[in-house]
């Protein structure tokens, strides 16, 4: 079956999202990322969206639902790399997004995550 | 008068089909020459209407068409089922109403990320939402 793959670095989990997602493998990606985090214990989640061209409501509450679900295994997430243009979309769409922690690349996403981890 | 210039009709029966939509949406607006941001605003559109249909309406189709208008160009999105229709069309297009688990910003968010909207929908026979956005 398809799937997006999660790579393990140190107590970090690592997400590229390079495929035009369909419902069922957001709902997928979702049910895996919740099992790794508490099967490696990992403290921090980056999900890079760079490759993705759009992001609707179920996309976005896809991400919503991943940053609650992981705060509630005790680890922090941090969605990196959305376009400008899907930014605006988002927006005008009446998503924001709340609670979901953004940068704008996996640079800057990673030292986001190493502060909120490390030193709180 | 727009006339339409080209036309592609494709089934909504499943999430997979809902990224079809998208991807021929999104090839109809760069052949249309939009800009980025309005493509990304009228395959976002049609990715909220697309899951309606399915979610909602059990499933219908979908038409993508490029139109003509003068020297204007536009793509025009209708989406069709023959579900249950919608009892109250004002409360469906409010933000935040949803009877189907989401967040209820599928009509309401297509109508503002469209140039033209409209929905048609009779009780036991069906919903019909039509957008339009222009170069």
């Amino acid at each position: 079956m398809e799937r997006i793959p999660i790579l393990k670095m140190g107590s970090y989990l690592l997400v590229s999202i390079q495929v035009d997602m369909h419902d069922r493998l957001a709902l997928q990606l979702q049910d895996d990322l919740t099992g790794r985090i508490a099967a490696t214990g990992a403290r921090g989640v980056l999900i890079d969206i760079s490759a993705l061209e759009m992001v609707d409501s179920f996309i976005g509450r896809m991400l919503g639902n991943i940053a609650a679900m992981s705060r509630v295994l005790d680890a922090s997430t941090v969605v990196v790399g959305m376009r400008p243009a899907v930014a605006i979309t988002l927006v005008e769409l009446g998503m924001e997004l709340t609670g979901v922690r953004t940068a704008l690349d996996v640079e800057s996403g990673m030292a986001l995550l190493s502060t909120s981890v490390d030193g709180g | 008068m727009a006339t339409t210039t080209s036309r592609e009709d494709f089934p909504l029966t499943s999430s997979e089909h809902i990224v079809i939509v998208r991807q021929a949406v999104r090839r109809r607006a760069v052949e249309s020459g939009f800009s980025l941001v309005d493509q990304t605003k009228i395959v976002t559109a049609a990715s909220e209407l697309a899951r309606n249909t399915l979610m909602h309406g059990g499933g219908g189709v979908a038409v993508v068409e490029t139109l003509q208008n003068g020297t204007r160009t536009g793509v025009r999105l209708t989406f069709e089922d023959k579900g249950p229709g919608i009892p109250n069309v004002e409360l469906a297009m409010r933000d935040g109403y949803s009877t189907g688990g989401g967040l209820g910003l599928g009509l309401s968010g297509a109508k503002r990320l469209s140039n033209e909207f409209s929905i048609e929908t009779v009780p036991n026979n069906g919903t019909r939402v039509v957008i339009a956005r222009w170069k």
